[in-house]
């Protein structure tokens, strides 16, 4: 009788736990948000030696925290598990370096991006290309489509009959076909770190590659000779970016972060935090 | 499988067999020098020649193809050395990599394969042709390679077969050959399987006119073995003279 009785009351606890759960979902006032990261993503999040985090994305969700009026933590998880982490609950959000693509769009939802590393074009420092003109020039695919066309036909007369390095069946592959065409030879390669090899050897008179990976690759040792010139292109088919992983039903929550990451673009934060983490800047357009 | 997508792909493959064959046919006919070559060598009865020959052929059929073309074309081209020499107009272009790396590969193994053939031939053979007073050469030419070739063309059918296949391994350095084009295509669409089958029928209608080529070679090297379809016209010479005789 006593164990049914024990039973009984658990029942009751469950009960009204789940219905306050409910309530509280109803009237869901966010005051506190847990934010997944996998802190080992450098110069999105990385762990400092002393256990902490940093990164690009925990300075800028500080920043969009105080301007959603919420407290915020950050919690550490490991990326393959965390967007079944996500609708189990375990947290509410994901800044983890995560792109919008279509295939996860299917299971969860996502803020407006919030860092665009783009594509750009490296060469050998030595090369004549080391002067390509529109250096650090932004062009978005998705807004401003004639100006990449325009940026393109202004490098033709240095590009044309070059040899360009790119990764088989990757977005600046894409690129060199539909914006590139016959104005330059296109080599593919299975890895990008095979055609920064031919750069070095001069079999290729540039490469095209993300911005992210550009940026790190010119560091390593052997590459010294490296160089990013010329513009940047994102948008359109080049990918959204980075955004905030959330759960489909959160939408108010989504509300606020859409919000703050637009205040955060418009009032230069995310370029100023870029800057100071990539080296330049990751605002997408 | 979906019918109209496999025939889109063996649409754009086909486009990438004429860079197949062009690789395999250069290595080939360029490494069977070398083999033979390599082949001589070890008969000389020189021994620092035979040793080299040993040598080289224990180097390139001991390690794999992929490490050999990753070697000759990243590998050479990461020595400054190697970028100022005169090489490097060639060794720069991806195409002569490629060739290079397969005909020093098939050169190993068909040098064995040759060497195989000429080991077949009967000294009683030889001796024949010596006794009637043939020139070193006209033996060479007229005795000891057509059975040599006869004796290896199998094996040497198989190798070349193999080296059709091993172009496959020329899309790491950005050749886009059949599979090159294959990859390419499945890491766009993310559909495998009809790739690969149209890549395989591919392959494999290449090496059946291959192994026709091969087998029509070993018919025309092998008189005693057709049927005695123009028997009779000797038969029919030969009657009067021994008419003639009695």
């Amino acid at each position: 009788m006593k164990r049914i009785g024990t039973l009984l009351a658990a029942a009751c606890v469950a009960v009204v736990a789940l219905v306050g759960g409910v309530q509280a979902a109803q009237a869901k006032e966010w005051k506190h948000i847990t934010i997944a990261t996998e802190g080992a993503f450098p110069p999105y999040n990385l762990t400092k030696p002393d256990g902490t985090l940093a990164g690009y994305e925990i300075d800028l969700a500080k920043v969009l925290c105080e301007r959603m009026k919420v407290e915020c933590t950050f919690v550490t998880q490991s990326f393959d598990g965390i967007i079944p982490a996500l609708q189990a609950g375990k947290f509410d959000a994901i800044m983890s370096g995560m792109s919008a693509t279509e295939k996860r769009k299917q299971i969860i939802d996502f803020s407006v991006s919030y860092g665009s590393t783009g594509q750009a074009f490296a060469t050998l420092k030595s090369s004549p290309l080391a002067s390509l003109p529109l250096k650090g020039e932004l062009y978005s695919l998705t807004t401003n489509d004639e100006g990449a066309h325009k940026a393109i036909t202004e490098l033709k007369p240095m590009l044309d009959g070059k040899v360009i390095g790119v990764q088989t069946a990757s977005t600046s592959s894409r690129f060199v076909d539909e914006y590139m065409n016959g104005i330059v030879e296109k080599r593919e390669y299975k890895q990008t770190e095979e055609h920064d090899l031919d750069l070095i050897s001069g079999r290729v008179d540039l490469i095209m590659a993300s911005m992210g990976y550009l940026s790190t690759a010119i560091t390593k040792p052997g590459n010294e000779d490296m160089v990013i010139v010329g513009p940047r292109f994102q948008g359109g088919f080049l990918g959204a970016g980075s955004s905030v992983g959330l759960r489909k039903e959160d939408t108010d929550l989504k509300a606020l972060f859409d919000a703050a990451i637009n205040s955060a673009k418009a009032d230069g934060t995310t370029k100023e935090l870029s800057e100071k983490w990539f080296g330049f800047d990751v605002t997408p357009y | 499988m979906d019918i109209d997508f496999a025939f889109e792909t063996f649409m754009a493959l086909v486009g990438a067999v004429p860079l197949t064959i062009q690789l395999a046919v250069s290595a080939i006919f360029l490494g069977a020098f070398v083999a033979f070559g390599l082949a001589m060598m070890r008969l000389s009865g020189i021994l620092p020649l035979a040793l080299l020959a040993r040598f080289y052929v224990f180097v390139f059929r001991g390690t794999p193809l992929l490490v050999q073309i990753f070697l000759i074309y990243y590998g050479l081209g990461q020595f400054p050395a190697v970028r100022h020499s005169f090489l490097w107009p060639l060794l720069r272009e991806p195409y002569a990599c490629a060739v290079l790396s397969l005909m020093l590969n098939t050169a190993a193994y068909s040098s064995e394969i040759i060497r195989g053939g000429l080991l077949s031939v009967p000294p009683g053979q030889v001796e024949a042709a010596r006794a009637v007073g043939m020139p070193r050469l006209m033996i060479l030419r007229r005795v000891i390679l057509p059975l040599a070739i006869r004796q290896a063309l199998p094996a040497y059918g198989n190798e070349m077969m193999s080296m059709v296949k091993a172009t496959s391994l020329a899309s790491i350095i950005t050749l886009m050959e059949v599979t090159g084009v294959a990859a390419r295509i499945i890491s766009e669409t993310y559909r495998v399987i009809e790739v690969f089958v149209v890549a395989g029928a591919i392959y494999l209608a290449l090496n059946f006119t291959l192994s026709r080529l091969v087998l029509w070679a070993e018919r025309a090297l092998s008189p005693d073995k057709r049927r005695p379809a123009s028997a009779a016209v000797p038969i029919a010479a030969a009657t009067p003279a021994s008419t003639g005789d009695a």
